[in-house]
């Protein structure tokens, strides 16, 4: 099994394991947290097909990787935003979960 | 060369290790560290698929600057008192949740096990912007971001500062225009403060350098520009400064000038080489490292002020 | 390079693991915080000493064994300040 399959292998799962975990977390910041380990399993994807497409004297192919790059530095900006409106919506409502069970309160969840 | 298959297997089993802590771990503190782990771990294979830039960047933006933002929010939300309590999912919900990740996951790896043989490849596109009509420039990588793909980076520069508004745009009303919170609450601290005075200065230094050194050898904006940040973030930790306010002209004029200089010279180029985004024979590398310049101070002033958050009501909150 | 600096590389390079080995073993077999903090802190600062120390002569030129003494005295930098930070913290009562 050549490096880049087992990496590639190992991006599958690690989207796999965000999944489970956006899923399942109440809590907004693990949730992202989750959300950011699909990404970077995603990137690690790209990853793989950029070593196999070695050629031209080179030992990798550079727009992948430029693209990894790119949507590194993407993610994080993602994630900021991400974070301002958890923690804004926290500190308007006192609820510091996603889970839809508290949201359907009868008195709404709202605490304000 | 035998130890190899070792070391990558060991690898992998590490990388998804820690995954499974940051997803397992009870605490959300714990959880935020491990990722940061993780992330260190990622740069290591990253290195083994013979990509340095992208290990440079995983580790200091992928890792290091998303670990201080997921900190201090988290610091920021445990300080809220009448949080609601953590409801635990039942017990279906986690089977069937492991199934579909299950799917997910399998099919992604099917899909990994089937690519085409012969890989298809645009590395000798990217050789041709490289050394041709492009730059001149040693790292293809560069070649590519700046020359080949230049309007996608000019693109990710303006998705920063659209970043930077979203997060502005937050903040209550009445707050706009101030300074955001402090990233640490408590006085200053002689360890970090003398962390600050040392680090900030060499890391600078080591920011700018691995800047420069990015149109021959691994390295470039992105990773120069977040050791820049990475400083500014460690001053503002220690106390020696604090978060500028939202309305100063001068923090508005560096964010806009990466995309603003890369703006122009792309307008210039389609009237001075003939198509937009061309850059003039000769002279393409001198003016590719000026626009990197600006793009540096751009990324070393917008990611801060991500990390930072929206303008506070009260400023010494 | 010579059979001499090719044994003190290779010498130094396990030397240095094994100090790595230690301090792995301390955190995870110490019973407290800050008994983990000293055996993490003390055994990695020794431990990568001694790899740069081994790989300085393997290096390619003079310039990139001065980047491995940079490498190592930032390490002892943030690595001391970190320590005494997260003992303030311990000592404070967080966990």
């Amino acid at each position: 099994m050549t490096p880049s399959v087992l990496a590639g292998l190992t991006g599958a799962a690690l989207v796999g394991l965000g999944l489970y975990g956006l899923i399942l977390h109440p809590h907004p910041l693990r949730k992202l947290l989750a959300f950011n380990l699909i990404g970077s399993g995603v990137f690690l994807v790209f990853g793989i097909v950029a070593r196999r497409g070695a050629a031209a004297g080179f030992r990798f192919d550079p727009v992948p990787q430029a693209m990894v790059i790119t949507g590194i530095v993407v993610a994080f900006a993602a994630s900021a935003i991400a974070v301002a409106l958890i923690l804004r919506l926290s500190m308007q409502s006192r609820n510091v979960t996603l889970d839809a069970e508290v949201w359907t309160r009868p008195n709404g969840g709202d605490a304000t | 060369m035998s130890v190899l298959p070792v070391l990558d297997v060991v690898l992998a089993s590490l990388v998804i290790g820690v995954a499974l802590f940051t997803i397992t771990a009870r605490d959300l503190f714990a959880s935020v560290v491990g990722y940061v782990a993780y992330g260190l771990l990622l740069a290591f294979v990253w290195i083994r698929l013979y990509a340095p830039d992208v290990a440079l960047t995983e580790a200091a933006v992928g890792s290091g600057v998303t670990g201080v933002l997921l900190i201090t929010a988290g610091k920021r939300l445990g300080a809220l008192k009448n949080a609601a309590p953590e409801m635990r999912p039942g017990l279906s919900l986690k089977i069937l949740t492991g199934v579909l990740a299950t799917l997910v996951a399998g099919a992604l790896g099917a899909a990994i096990l089937m690519l085409p043989d012969p890989p298809p490849s645009l590395a000798p596109e990217a050789a041709a912007a490289a050394s041709g009509a492009g730059a001149g420039l040693k790292n293809p990588i560069t070649a590519v971001l700046m020359s080949y793909r230049s309007f996608d980076t000019m693109l990710e520069k303006i998705v920063l500062i659209l970043a930077v508004v979203g997060v502005w745009s937050v903040g209550a009303d009445k707050a706009w225009g101030g300074a955001p919170a402090p990233l640490r609450q408590s006085r200053p601290y002689a360890p970090m403060v003398l962390l600050a005075q040392t680090l900030a200065p060499v890391g600078v230094l080591i920011g700018i350098h691995i800047f420069w050194t990015g149109a021959d050898a691994p390295g470039g904006a992105f990773q120069g520009g977040a050791l820049l940040a990475a400083m500014w973030m460690v001053t503002m930790m220690a106390r020696l400064a604090g978060p500028p306010r939202i309305d100063a002209q001068w923090l508005r004029m560096a964010m806009v000038a990466g995309p603003a200089v890369f703006l122009v010279t792309g307008l210039a180029g389609g009237v001075l080489a003939g198509s937009f985004f061309a850059y003039p024979p000769g002279i393409a590398k001198p003016v590719i490292l000026a626009i990197e310049g600006f793009m540096v101070l751009s990324i070393a002033t917008a990611l801060p002020m991500l990390v930072a958050g929206p303008p506070s009501e009260r400023p010494d909150q | 390079m010579t059979t001499l600096l090719e044994l003190f590389s290779v010498a130094a390079i396990s030397v240095g693991a094994f100090f790595f080995f230690a301090g792995t073993v301390g955190l995870l077999r110490f019973p407290d915080s800050l008994t983990r903090l000293h055996a993490l802190t003390k055994a990695d600062n020794l431990g990568l000493g001694l790899v740069a120390l081994g790989l300085l002569p393997r290096a390619d030129n003079t310039l990139s064994a001065l980047k491995l003494i940079v490498i190592w005295a930032l390490v002892l930098l943030s690595g001391a300040s970190t320590a005494q930070l997260i003992g303030r913290a311990l000592r404070r009562g967080r966990k």
